[in-house]
């Protein structure tokens, strides 16, 4: 019962998603404003349509309803609630369930704003959100139905001829009900039995999801001819979340893999890991460049093909985590959606593509760059070096799935191909990063950056040297210790300069300077915070990389092993079984630095009984200068008196996560409300409402 | 019956030599598994499996890989180590044996030198197309018209910089005219 709701609920939002676009093109072809408003209605009640989808899903997976396919194969009884709740994006057919529920969702917030300035370009928006929404619709209404029963029969052919017998198929299930439902579930994959994922996939869908709206309104504003608007400033603080959104999904990811996967990294450069990063870069160089146009009119063309970019990444992303082109440790399920969502992008490119190439007149620079030493064109080089890492990275993910069309073999693109090309890359862009903000519009003298840039160049040379007599040899590591220092000298600095200023023209005591100039101009400050955090990030990386010590150890009981200060003793073994399914065997081991015992640390290896799949969860003591990470290799024999420990110490890692949480506030300061802009909107807002001007929707 | 003799005198002799064989191989075995046990520290071998990938279990480097296939090809490394083998020709035994997907970082030779070539490939044109569209604007008309309004409310940052630019550039052309004089 519960089922046919939901898939009732999907069925009315996918026709109401085809409906849309009709409606508003009829609008906008008739001058009738109430088709373009019915087509907007129709966009609006897809969110709850698919709302209540998974809240039937999700009660099917608490009532413990195994004769559903999808809930059978991502609960069992004795899961907790809050996982059983999580699985409804523990699979494939529920999470692109989610991922729907999230595009309806920002799609309709798009939607539902007030559109007094933007009215002309409403009906296109209506069309080119419609488009993402019925592809990703028609996704799980014929091809992974959430709610399928189990037994059902599966949709034969491929290609045109699956998408024909798709719907046939699926009427015939519709009425089937299967003849025996077991007893209980498959469970949820064990590598997503953790309270990470209540919160990664979600942050990560939401990033995904998050960058339709840009690009449902720049692509909308190039239709409607009305490019020049105010279209950047509509959907700056929509890219900042969708920004945001990504960029912490990723960063919970890396503390995901860190807790769970037991190999003493967080980033391994996994296809996945890079399809979710393509789009955070390109979106950050988007999010630099569009300040070119907002204060300019400059870089349209390039802006409007850098939110493209991004959608289409996306979009490709989508297809690498859920359609299997690339393999991964993500690839938790796989099926041949691949060749559609493949499809859609091709439509999507020759889409963009196509209006890009018809309002071309729309993408003229109003200006000219008046020097190459200039605000301007550190901007450019800024999009230069992302899009150049975007390209690496890109190359790098996607070779594997190249050579082994032209060879037949595929080959393995690693960490280390990464980090030797990547790591120039944003050495270099860390050092723009410190540099381009003290740089003006229009022009700078060479002489003014000189002369700004030498006292941090003096005390970044400084620490190093100092480094390099404290015995620190590595000349990578000197490097972007250089360069982390100079930056964040540069930034500081011209933090400080602006509050010495406001203490000196205005009296203000340091601390209220700081919070006015935050005020006053919280996209400039918020973005020296994201940079300050992202210099801490860099440091963290930094030594991580350089100077993490690791050794594999087998150990008897009572024996030592010493790493870096630390002596480790293996005291104990117990054996207990767990929640849900569990057995536990943890080893408990003794942590002591110069003789003097710190702690205990519980490493310890959890066995999922029915699926027989092992899970290795780490023993860590945090600290702000080092993590001491310990995982069991195995346990011998059946007295275990024995063990294999494999020990990480992993320097200045919390400086990884604590510039993570610096560079979130940053990004809350630049896109929190402003109030001299929130005036100006009220201002625009305050016009008298007119009915829907017709003629502003055809562009006469 | 000369057959049979004939077969007798053949069988003994062979099983002979398969008993010796059997027996040379084990204790060829219990030496080189006490060698490896004894010289080969884990470190050594995970080392080395650092830079392998296993066929099977895709992005997982194979010290960290917890399957028991990866520990297998673990010992593989552990044996060949312990038999004096350095670690450029334990990797080129993988990359014969699956491949050179059995490596983390692409061979530099054949098609997969493509992957080192792109890159610096996709940076130099990258790098020029920028220089062309910069080049571009630098050179483009400035027009006048609707088009030129580029904010709704006027920007006092960028007034303020663009005076203090200003400022910049007249103090720049006065020194050069004192330093001409």
């Amino acid at each position: 019962m519960l089922a046919d709701i939901g898939y009732a609920a999907i069925f009315i939002a996918f026709l109401a998603a085809v409906y849309a676009p009709f409606a508003a093109w009829h609008g906008v072809r008739t001058k009738q404003s109430r088709w373009v408003q019915s087509g907007r209605n129709a966009i609006l009640i897809i969110f709850p349509l698919v709302g209540l989808a998974c809240v039937m899903l999700v009660l099917s997976i608490l009532n413990n309803d195994y004769s559903i396919q999808y809930v059978w194969s991502v609960s069992s009884r004795e899961m907790p609630t809050y996982l059983k709740v999580t699985a409804l994006w523990g699979g494939q057919q529920g999470s692109i369930l989610f991922f729907n529920l999230l595009l309806a969702g920002f799609t309709a917030a798009a939607m539902a704003r007030k559109w007094d300035d933007e009215r002309a370009i409403m009906p296109y928006a209506i069309i080119v959100a419609s488009l993402t929404l019925i592809f990703f619709l028609l996704m799980i209404v014929f091809l992974e139905n959430p709610f399928a029963r189990i037994g059902a029969v599966p949709v034969e052919g491929s290609g045109m001829a699956y998408l024909l017998n798709a719907p046939v198929t699926y009427v015939q299930n519709l009425f089937t009900r299967p003849q025996m439902v077991p007893a209980d579930g498959n469970g949820l994959n064990p590598l997503l039995r953790h309270p990470g994922m209540i919160i990664h996939p979600p942050m990560l869908y939401l990033g995904y999801t998050g960058f339709s709206v840009p690009f449902v309104f720049a692509m909308a504003a190039l239709i409607a001819r009305r490019f020049n608007d105010s279209w950047t400033r509509t959907t700056r603080r929509w890219t900042l979340a969708a920004w945001l959104l990504l960029g912490l999904g990723l960063v919970l990811g890396g503390r995901w893999a860190y807790d769970v996967l037991g190999w003493g990294g967080y980033w391994a450069w996994d296809p996945v890991e890079n399809s979710s990063l393509l789009p955070w870069l390109t979106g950050t160089a988007f999010l630099h460049s569009v300040m070119i146009q907002e204060k300019r009119g400059m870089f349209k063309g390039w802006n409007v093909s850098l939110i493209i970019i991004t959608y289409l990444l996306v979009v490709l992303g989508t297809l690498n985590v859920r359609g299997g082109l690339v393999t991964s440790v993500h690839s938790f399920a796989q099926s041949n959606i691949g060749w559609w969502l493949l499809g859609f992008m091709a439509f999507m490119i020759f889409f963009s593509i196509y209006w890009v190439y018809e309002r071309r007149d729309q993408l003229k620079s109003d200006n000219q760059i008046s020097s190459y030493l200039s605000r301007e064109s550190a901007f450019m080089l800024n999009n230069f070096l992302f899009l150049s890492i975007v390209a690496v990275t890109f190359i790098g993910t996607y070779f594997p799935v190249l050579s082994e069309l032209v060879t037949g073999q595929r080959v393995t693109v690693a960490a280390p191909f990464y980090e030797k090309v990547n790591g120039p890359l944003f050495a270099v862009l860390l050092i723009l990063m410190g540099i381009a903000p003290l740089t003006m519009w229009y022009r700078t003298s060479a002489r003014r950056l000189g002369r700004m840039t030498l006292g941090p160049a003096v005390a970044a040379t400084l620490t190093v040297v100092i480094l390099f007599i404290l015995d620190i040899r590595n000349w990578v590591a000197l490097l972007g210790i250089w360069i982390v220092t100079f930056s964040a000298m540069l930034t500081i600095l011209e933090i400080a300069r602006a509050i010495n200023a406001r203490i000196r023209s205005k009296g203000e005591s340091p601390f209220s300077a700081l919070s006015a100039l935050i005020t006053r101009s919280r996209r400039r400050y918020g973005g020296y915070v994201i940079h300050l955090g992202v210099l801490i990030m860099a440091l963290g990386i930094i030594s991580i990389e350089l100077y993490q010590q690791e050794t594999q150890i087998r150990l008897n009981k009572g024996e030592s092993v010493a790493i870096g200060d630390f002596d480790m003793t293996f005291r104990n073994v117990t054996r207990f079984p767990g929640p849900d399914d569990l057995m536990i065997t943890e080893a408990t081991v003794d942590l002591s630095r110069d003789g003097q015992f710190i702690r205990s640390l519980t490493p310890r290896t959890e066995l999922y009984t029915r699926t027989g799949q092992p899970m290795t969860i780490p023993g860590v003591r945090s600290t702000i200068t080092e993590d001491f990470y310990v995982i069991v290799v195995n346990f011998e024999g059946t007295t275990e008196n024995a063990a294999t420990f494999r020990i990480f110490l992993n320097p200045l890692i919390n400086w990884v996560w604590a510039g993570a949480i610096v560079l979130i506030a940053g990004t809350l300061i630049a896109a929190w409300p402003d109030r001299a802009e929130q005036k100006i909107m009220a201002g625009s807002r305050a016009k008298p409402r007119r009915r829907y001007p017709v003629g502003a929707v055809t562009g006469d | 019956m000369k057959t049979r003799t004939k077969l007798k005198r053949g069988l003994l002799p062979s099983i002979f030599v398969a008993i010796l064989l059997v027996a040379l191989f084990v204790i060829a075995g219990v030496a080189s598994a006490q060698e490896s046990t004894g010289n080969v520290t884990d470190d050594e071998v995970n080392a080395i499996a650092k830079e392998l990938y296993c066929p099977v279990c895709e992005s997982t480097p194979l010290d960290v890989c917890a399957t028991q296939a990866c520990a297998d090809w673990r010992d593989v490394i552990r044996t060949k180590l312990a038999e004096g083998q350095t670690e450029e020709e334990i990797k080129a035994y993988f990359e014969l044996q699956y491949g050179a997907r059995a490596l983390a970082e692409p061979p530099r030779q054949g098609f997969t030198l493509a992957i080192w070539i792109l890159p610096v490939l996709a940076v130099i044109v990258g790098g020029l197309v920028f220089a062309r569209y910069i080049r571009g604007l630098r050179t483009a008309p400035v027009e006048t018209g609707p088009n030129t309004i580029q904010t709704d409310f006027p920007d006092q940052n960028a007034l303020k910089e663009k005076a203090e630019t200003e400022s910049d550039t007249y103090r720049e052309r006065v020194e050069r005219e004192l330093r001409e004089m």
